[in-house]
């Protein structure tokens, strides 16, 4: 197993999430079985967190910045976004399948990610959230993806 | 995302939506389907036969274009979703708010 890590500064724009999370997935080697936890799971996860931190952690301000770092280590793919707002408690997000809030446009962004991750972590301010995948021990990143 | 806007015998309005329904372009359906709405139509059957994903911001689009095109007397069914799009919907419980065909010709169907 080789540890690795990627980490990016991204602009506050939300057309560039889906070249940034292909690229996150392209980088992984995936063995049979756990490419669906990748192509999937971590795919629309890594997608909820940047477009949360852009959208409501910075405002949609354009000079704003989300930091996303990639870790592999010890078989858990982890993922850390962190933006640049003053931070929220996600303790206080509404369960979108409640029969009030089903017919919501929004509000299923944290759900998606707790189910689809293993573990969802907040820090105390609320400005950065760490997405854990847990993956087999033969899951790498190329040699050559080192950023 | 690129889709393709076809007009099924019926009157149906098929959307193909290819590659990501995500928050980065979920407003091109939405503003494609309204422009049909406003235009006349009221049967809309959107297909996910060649999309790789959908966020949460791409659920709450279709959600939105339901309630908009039910209150002018429409529907918009949902076809062809792979397993790990019905996944998506099974967890939201958006899968008891559409109906979900397994195919395009069955969403089709009895329109």
């Amino acid at each position: 197993m080789i540890d690795r890590e990627l980490i990016f500064e991204l602009p506050n724009d939300l057309h560039c999430i889906e070249d940034a999370v292909e690229f996150i997935v392209s980088r992984c080697s995936t063995c049979q079985d756990v490419a669906r936890k990748l192509r999937f799971n971590f795919r629309v996860s890594l997608v909820e967190a940047l477009s949360n931190a852009m959208i409501y952690g910075n405002g949609r301000d354009p000079a704003k910045r989300v930091r996303l770092e990639v870790h592999l280590r010890s078989g858990r793919l982890t993922a850390r976004v962190t933006d640049q707002g003053h931070g929220f408690n996600p303790l206080r997000v509404p369960d979108p399948t409640a029969p009030e809030n089903i017919m919501e446009e929004g509000g299923r962004g944290l759900f998606l990610m707790k189910k689809l991750m293993d573990e969802v972590h907040y820090n105390e301010r609320g400005n950065s959230v760490t997405l854990v995948l847990n993956l087999s021990a033969s899951q790498t990143f190329p040699d050559q993806a080192t950023a | 995302m690129a889709f393709d806007v076809k007009r099924e015998t019926g009157e149906v309005v098929v959307f193909d939506v290819e590659g990501q329904l995500i928050v980065g372009n979920r407003q091109e359906l939405k503003q494609a389907v309204l422009a049909e709405l406003e235009g006349g139509a009221r049967k809309f059957l959107v297909d996910f036969t060649n999309t790789g994903y959908i966020d949460s911001s791409g659920l709450g689009v279709l959600v939105s274009l339901s309630k908009k095109i039910r209150e002018q007397g429409g529907e918009l069914r949902l076809s062809s979703l792979n397993e790990d799009l019905r996944t998506l919907f099974e967890l939201t419980k958006l899968d008891t708010l559409f109906r979900i065909a397994d195919s395009r010709e069955e969403g089709l169907q009895d329109f």
